[in-house]
């Protein structure tokens, strides 16, 4: 670190990153690992609202410029600090609890056509990377049970934030065919969770004592741990990957697993109850999820992560299941391990027989990873 | 289960995982361990403490709930003799190709059975079902769970490119809703996307032929407007259902023998193969002329289709 302001100032690189959505945790820890990279001189961080105090403490040494990407003022934000590379890092971002769909289109696809207008107008951007999601690839029971880049959907979503998705990247795939020159990685996770972010999905899941899924069906599920997910567009921001890229942890959970792993009882209900549970819990104020959300998880494809292994170059540090059981910690349980299995042995014990042995680490002690130290500091943000 | 080293695929199960589950009370009398492993059964479901492959694959509920139920069947309702079962790989990946009847597809819950049971490595079977199978609420999850998934080429080739046993019915529909005037006549093979699929993983094309599954829902009728108001592919009539109620459902005792022929081999051919037609329909009516001529033996086997 010491040495790094001299360096910097006798070999400038001409790198300057523009990092968007400063104000949830993708963006903001984004900006501030750039800004800590040596070989980029400059990272500027842009939202339409200000960061609070963690997004801020996360930005590090990047510059912040309030700035709606939906404003041609961007286009000046771009051009006027000569930005080489430009990560899209809040598009296709599940929408709030509280922002109503028209808003959530609104920020997602004319912010992004917007942003790219401004990229195509810029001689000195190199690299767009579009953050994307794995619902473009919809789901439907004749779709195959892994989805490689090259999976074409059956069915295109039709509506709702997976169609957004969809539309971004169609959008995007055009800019890169008026501005060849560009090198344009759309990375496509899956579900990102963690002990810091809070999305509609964590809300869902943290729902007690039971958390209401779909009657008569259980979804795989796939999740991407949050400082993974930083790790990927950093490494992406400063290699050369082009093209589509899935992005998951290792392994698939079903969702009744998940929750249950969470400590939770899962209450299973026909998906046309679903919308009236949904506004009484909001009525109730004790949380809510949002039904949409809920049929995008429940269509949820799984990921084929070859791609991402062997030419990205990056692995997950953490599995499917290490990324949501370092969430699971956060919430406190309703059914904890240890309460279950106190109950067995009760069981047995009545039963008169020998209980069998317990394989499951979170009774032995022995805990996932945790996050580098000054990362993930428990305080609730969106993504 | 190592699921505490970052990094590691956990969406791959080995075989040896589960035994290392529950190996406790091994000396206990069989009812006891029966019901202190029904205990940490619940108890791993409740914690949501098992893993599952891609596919959903759930190992420890299929053995655990969904194998026992169809054990009883295959030993004690259709008495299933198996010939042959050295001919599936004691490793590595393989393509059951098997007849389909029966009305509903208990034959292919018979053949997984078969492998897992008679198997010496005890190896459970990928069966590539319907999209209709999937689509179905309850009926979709357990298929999964059972380790199942869609009659596509993509899920065929990623099964067999990863060693498994996977099993397809080319007779699909065509097979399982055919008149009981044609029990086993072999229907169309499908367009033989699974001899490509084996040709292009270079997997050994097993035959399977199944007697017995024709008797145990004779099918004398189809209400074809009934069928299309409730979405299926046919609605039976047998001798007993829809007639006696849910009891119709009971399937008849019929003698069922189950067997698996030499493999095929499929890695001998050329480059390219697999996008040649000539080879394709001449591998696949030599899977099928292998199964029908199996299926009449098997038929002079058997003698009575009830009492065997």
């Amino acid at each position: 670190m010491m040495g790094r302001t001299s360096e910097a100032a006798t070999a400038r690189t001409g790198r300057t990153v523009l990092v968007t959505g400063v104000s949830r945790f993708l963006g903001s820890s984004l900006a501030g690992r750039l800004a800590a990279v040596p070989g980029v001189d400059r990272v500027i961080g842009v939202d339409a609202a200000l960061p609070d105090d963690a997004a801020r403490r996360r930005l590090g040494e990047a510059e912040f410029v309030r700035v709606d990407i939906r404003n041609p003022l961007i286009g000046k934000v771009i051009e006027g600090a000569g930005v080489t590379c430009v990560v899209h890092a809040s598009a296709s971002i599940a929408p709030v609890a509280a922002a109503v769909r028209t808003m959530t289109k609104e920020m997602n696809v004319l912010g992004t056509m917007q942003l790219l207008a401004a990229c195509q107008r810029t001689a000195s951007v190199s690299a767009v990377i579009v953050r994307s999601t794995s619902a473009v690839y919809g789901g439907s029971s004749k779709d195959p049970a892994v989805f490689t880049e090259d999976t074409a959907p059956r069915a295109a979503p039709p509506t709702g934030p997976a169609r957004d998705a969809a539309d971004i990247e169609g959008y995007v795939r055009s800019f890169a065919r008026r501005r060849p020159d560009v090198r344009v990685a759309i990375p496509r996770f899956g579900e990102i969770i963690g002990p810091t972010v809070r999305t509609p999905l964590t809300r869902y899941l943290s729902l007690a004592p039971a958390v209401p899924v779909p009657l008569g069906h259980d979804p795989r599920v796939q999740f991407v741990h949050e400082q993974d997910a930083v790790d990927l567009l950093e490494h992406l921001t400063l290699g050369s990957f082009a093209g589509t890229l899935n992005v998951a942890g290792d392994g698939v959970m079903t969702l009744r697993q998940a929750i249950c792993r969470a400590g939770r009882i899962a209450l299973p209900l026909p998906m046309s109850a679903m919308d009236a549970v949904s506004t009484a819990l909001k009525m109730a104020r004790v949380g809510g999820f949002s039904t949409q959300q809920l049929r995008l998880l429940a269509s949820g494809p799984v990921l084929d992560t070859t791609r991402l292994r062997a030419v990205a170059g990056f692995t997950c540090r953490y599995t499917t299941r290490q990324a949501f059981d370092d969430f699971a910690r956060t919430i406190p349980p309703v059914l904890s391990p240890a309460a279950v299995r106190r109950a067995e042995l009760w069981a047995t014990g009545l039963l008169g027989v020998r209980p069998a042995a317990d394989g499951d680490p979170r009774l032995t002690g022995v805990r996932d990873p945790v996050p580098v130290a000054g990362q993930g500091n428990g305080e609730p943000v969106q993504p | 289960m190592n699921d505490v080293i970052p990094g590691t695929d956990a969406g791959k199960l080995a075989a040896t995982d589960l035994a290392a589950t529950n190996t406790d009370a091994g000396d206990a009398p069989g009812w006891q361990r029966t019901l202190s492993n029904l205990a940490a059964f619940l108890r791993r479901r409740l914690t949501g403490d098992y893993e599952i492959d891609d596919f959903g694959y759930d190992r420890d509920f299929a053995e655990t709930l969904m194998l026992p139920p169809l054990r009883w069947l295959f030993e004690k309702w259709f008495r299933v003799q198996t010939v042959g079962i050295e001919n599936v790989p004691l490793g590595g990946a393989a393509l059951l190709v098997a007849n389909h009847s029966g009305t509903i597809a208990v034959d292919a819950a018979m053949a997984a059975v078969a492998v897992h049971d008679e198997h010496p490595q005890r190896r459970p079977l990928r069966i590539l079902g319907a999209d209709f199978v999937f689509n179905t609420p309850v009926l979709g999850p357990l298929a999964r769970k059972a380790g199942h998934t869609l009659a596509c080429t993509a899920d065929a080739e990623r099964l067999l490119t990863a060693g498994e046993l996977v099993a397809v019915f080319p007779e699909g529909f065509k097979g399982v809703g055919k008149p009981f005037s044609q029990r086993y006549k072999l229907q169309r093979f499908g367009r033989g996307g699974f001899v490509s699929a084996a040709l292009r993983t270079g997997a050994p094309i097993v035959p399977v032929s199944i007697v017995g599954a024709e008797e145990i829902y004779p099918l004398i009728g189809d209400i074809k407007p009934l069928a299309r108001a409730l979405g299926l592919p046919y609605f039976p009539v047998t001798p007993t259902f829809p007639w006696l109620g849910p009891l119709g459902a009971i399937p008849l005792p019929s003698k069922w023998l189950i067997e698996f022929g030499e493999p095929i081999a499929t890695d001998g051919y050329p480059e390219g193969a697999a996008e040649d037609p000539m080879v394709v329909f001449n591998l696949t009516d030599r899977v099928r002329e292998t199964i029908q001529q199996t299926l009449y033996r098997l038929l002079l086997r058997r003698g009575h289709p009830f009492l065997g």
